[in-house]
């Protein structure tokens, strides 16, 4: 399948007379980062896939403020906000779904205070949602007992506590999940947040990525499976620094979820 | 009997002057008790504003959910139940602590035990704990000086921090001993039937203590049981008034700053109010209110700064290190410590106590950045391991980005490539510098 999906504008839609249901936040990563990009165009063909009626801001999505205000630039971090607030609120947007949990996390906690109040759902939960539902099945059994180890995000699972969400998609996928050493509120940060990924790390003895890496790697799994593309980065590159990425796939849950319904 | 009219007025006499002696020891104890209290609480006060008052039902669920039945603590079960010993074992033999209490300014001797059998198993139960304390104690010296756990010897442990719970640890040992020896002496004159030491109690641990101290005259032995009896108490006097000087003190501290815990979820913080007004006055927004102050200073550059919230984490604070073990920064070799946060903090908090006390303004030239450097504040990920970690839900983090506020609001001295992402927030709309044109090139190539 696959061919030709279209991404509406939320613009787009306004000038036809009609909002989406909901409004696909892709995120800086998601729009920008090549790797990300992947996640984003998943996520794209899973909400076609369903027939939801989906749009994106394009070009009038901005910066949720995030990593400014983790850097302690507040001034920026309101400004960005503001300016997102009176873009979706002109737009009527009631819900939202977003495949980074930074963009979650700062939209759904911190935005309601300076006047946008949305119904904010990270990606895993909403496809869990669809799984329930039955809107989306698995007829393939691509990850069939593969052995996939799961990463919690920081700003998913403590900040939100998400934990189950992930895990289920990744059950309904028949795969084999090996849990990591540190994993749900004790997961060790990928090392990105905080605004750490615009950043050299300070001085100490290893890279926080190579640390989480290496204990990902120890699992055996042939699957890392993300839900930030923050984390698809340093996991990566975590990866890359035991040069194993021939054999172990760093892939998001919208990833996993599209390849197995061949989207 | 032998005890003659003289011997009988003398031993009252002797009752008497221990009465008032009591009662002058436990006034001075809990004088300077109070007043060294009073002076945590100015010193929590130096902290700026913040309602922690709503929601009432949330906090006491919270306060007794994590102090009160030490939830978070499960999370590592040798310590959690070893500190369970402990904690069960100060608050019960608490009670005990009431009757000598009630003993010593009365003159009576063992005032509850006409509660009979109740006594009897109170104090047995008493006595176990008390072992169960001792256990603990020595087990908890044995981690931290033999097993020689890393998270006790973080480079902030250096010093009084661990001479502090080297203290707390020993005398523990001591009281407990105490309480042993005390109930030891006291059986055998309950069996002579002395006077005074009705029949009380049932002691299955002391007992085996009683070969030890069987030889002896009765009238030597009430020597060592008073002995024994003034040394628990004026021990326990003691250690309460070491409290204030402790990290021990989050005996106290941990239930209030439980019941004021943050309810937000662990991912939310909190906007600036000044600032929003700010902003949307530079919008030209219609509410903003074009009369309210405008803010004097962004973030904290010291304690008058934080929240009293802040300061009252740091007082908290046992120094368990269990956010710094988790710190993925720490854990990796950076320098940041969450715990030294908290400590650096709360040092800094009790130095300007102490200007307060000689009677001088709080300006001494230093400021919280002389404790905690840069390069701690920028190692942060903001994930949050710390808060999960704390079983007293103290919150490093919160203090990390208000100093990081100060350090780019205030002084404009946020690393360079932070300044280049903050820019390129400002014009491309996003942390990198992509022109914002493409934002939405991938939808061309699905």
């Amino acid at each position: 399948m696959s061919e030709n999906i279209h991404v509406p504008t939320v613009a787009e839609l306004n000038n036809k007379g009609e909002t989406p249901e909901v409004l696909f936040w892709v995120g800086c990563a998601g729009s920008f980062d090549e790797r990300a990009q992947k996640i984003t165009k998943a996520m794209a063909k899973i909400l076609a896939h369903i027939g939801v009626k989906f749009a994106i801001l394009g070009k009038e999505e901005t910066c949720t403020g995030d990593p400014a205000k983790r850097a302690g630039n507040e001034f920026l971090f309101q400004m960005q906000a503001m300016n997102n607030i009176a873009i979706m609120n002109g737009y009527g947007i009631t819900k939202i779904i977003t495949t980074c949990p930074h963009c979650f996390n700062t939209i759904k906690n911190e935005y309601p205070e300076l006047g946008g109040n949305y119904d904010v759902i990270h990606h895993t939960t909403y496809i869990q949602e669809l799984i329930d539902q039955g809107k989306l099945t698995f007829g393939k059994g691509d990850y069939k007992g593969k052995k996939i180890t799961y990463h919690d995000s920081c700003y998913l699972g403590r900040a939100n506590g998400i934990y189950d969400a992930p895990r289920r998609i990744l059950e309904k996928l028949d795969a084999e999940l090996v849990e990591l050493k540190r994993c749900k509120a004790k997961g060790l940060c990928c090392g990105a947040g905080g605004a750490q990924i615009f950043k050299e790390a300070e001085n100490g003895s290893k890279e926080i990525n190579v640390e989480r890496a290496e204990e990902a790697l120890e699992t055996k799994a042939s699957v890392f499976a993300a839900n930030c593309p923050f984390c698809m980065t340093m996991l990566r590159d975590g990866v890359k620094h035991f040069n194993k990425e021939d054999e172990v796939e760093v892939l998001d849950l919208a990833e996993l979820v599209a390849n197995a319904n061949d989207l | 009997m032998l005890l003659g009219f003289t011997s009988i007025v003398y031993f009252r006499y002797m009752q008497i002057v221990q009465q008032i002696i009591f009662v002058i020891v436990l006034a001075v104890a809990v004088y300077f008790f109070y007043r060294n209290v009073s002076k945590i609480r100015r010193n929590i006060l130096l902290g700026r504003d913040e309602d922690r008052t709503d929601n009432k039902p949330e906090r006491w669920k919270t306060m007794l959910k994590v102090a009160f039945g030490q939830s978070k603590m499960a999370a590592r079960p040798i310590p959690a139940i070893l500190h369970g010993f402990v904690y069960v074992g100060f608050i019960l033999i608490n009670i005990e602590v009431l009757e000598i209490i009630i003993d010593g300014i009365f003159g009576t001797h063992r005032v509850f035990a006409p509660l009979g059998k109740l006594y009897n198993v109170a104090i047995s139960f008493f006595e176990i704990l008390a072992v169960l304390v001792l256990i603990g104690c020595v087990l908890f010296l044995t981690r931290r000086f033999i097993n020689r756990i890393p998270r006790f010897h973080n480079p902030e442990m250096k010093g009084w921090p661990t001479k502090d719970a080297t203290i707390i640890l020993i005398t523990e040992i001591v009281l407990m001993a105490a309480i042993l020896k005390m109930n030891a002496t006291d059986q055998i004159l309950q069996a002579r039937g002395a006077e005074h030491y009705a029949q009380a109690g049932s002691f299955p641990v002391s007992q085996y203590l009683v070969p030890f101290f069987d030889s002896f005259s009765t009238s030597t032995l009430i020597v060592f049981e008073r002995v024994f009896w003034w040394f628990h108490i004026i021990g326990i006097l003691l250690f309460l008034n070491f409290l204030p000087y402790s990290k021990h003190f989050h005996i106290i501290l941990a239930f209030p700053n439980t019941y004021y815990s943050d309810l937000k979820p662990k991912g939310q913080l909190g906007n600036i109010g000044s600032i929003t007004n700010e902003v949307k006055m530079m919008m030209g927004m219609p509410d903003a209110d074009p009369n309210a102050e405008p803010p004097v200073s962004f973030g904290a550059k010291d304690i008058t700064d934080l929240t009293w919230k802040n300061i009252m984490d740091s007082y908290t604070c046992t120094e368990c290190g269990r956010c710094t073990s988790e710190c993925p920064a720490n854990q990796t070799g950076k320098l940041l410590s969450p715990r030294k946060i908290m400590m650096d903090t709360r040092d800094r908090a009790e130095e300007l106590g102490k200007r307060l006390d000689a009677g001088e303004d709080l300006n001494d030239g230093k400021n919280l950045l002389d404790y905690i450097s840069k390069e701690e504040l920028w190692a942060c990920t903001s994930c949050n391991a710390c808060t999960e970690a704390c079983p007293v839900n103290i919150n490093p983090l919160d203090i990390i980005v208000q100093m990081r506020q100060y350090l780019v609001m205030e002084k404009a001295e946020a690393p360079n490539e932070l300044n280049m992402m903050f820019t390129n927030v400002e014009n491309n709309g996003a942390p990198w510098q992509f022109p914002a044109s493409d934002r939405d090139k991938w939808i061309t190539e699905l």
